[in-house]
């Protein structure tokens, strides 16, 4: 899993039967230091987060799982919304 | 998933069984902002997309969920036409703080 900040949303009317209902949020996957790290993705909602808010996101075929038993054609989901999180420096 | 750009489309005559009668579509990576960006990728189309359209595509062994692509050897599939994408300016943290 990876950090991440959603940054938007996408709409689609059209799409997968499977993914009617969802929320697909953009998300920007950040480091530790909450630096924008990589391209924005886009992820299936699972906790009911939106734009702003910093979380954790699943990719491959266990973003799926969140919806289970519903296999959802999807490779990445927000699975949860991150309150705080604290590092200290990296071992030498 | 990512967002992509469709450019073109894919004839194979010659092609694994469980590929006959997919359509295939050439599609190029795009950020939220609409600038391309790595190589394109052939993706199937399940979703009745064309060329010049924006499209959620699902890769890895995910897009074999899409529909009708179960035990497909496939790694891309398009699931979605997008019709808007909203992107919050986003704000720093601590641009709030004086």
């Amino acid at each position: 899993m990876q950090l991440g900040r959603v940054i938007g949303n996408v709409v689609a009317t059209h799409k997968d039967a499977l993914l009617s209902g969802l929320t697909l949020l953009i998300v920007q996957p950040l480091t530790h230091a909450r630096e924008a790290v990589g391209l924005p993705i886009v992820a299936i909602d699972s906790v009911g987060a939106g734009a702003g808010e910093d979380v954790f996101f699943v990719r491959g075929r266990e973003a799926a799982f969140p919806f289970a038993p519903t296999l959802v054609p999807t490779d990445a989901s927000v699975v949860g919304i991150v309150d705080h999180w604290d590092t200290v420096d990296a071992p030498r | 998933m990512i967002l992509a750009k469709i450019v073109g489309t894919v004839v194979a005559t010659r092609k694994d069984d469980r590929l006959l009668g997919t359509k295939l579509l050439l599609a190029r990576p795009i950020d939220p902002a609409g600038a391309a960006y790595g190589n394109h990728l052939v993706a199937v189309d399940t979703v009745d997309a064309g060329v010049g359209e924006t499209v959620l595509i699902v890769s890895g062994s995910s897009a074999r969920m899409a529909a009708d692509l179960k035990d497909c050897p496939v790694d891309a599939a398009v699931v979605g036409i997008v019709d808007t994408v909203q992107v919050v300016e986003e704000r720093r943290r601590d641009a709030r703080e004086p």
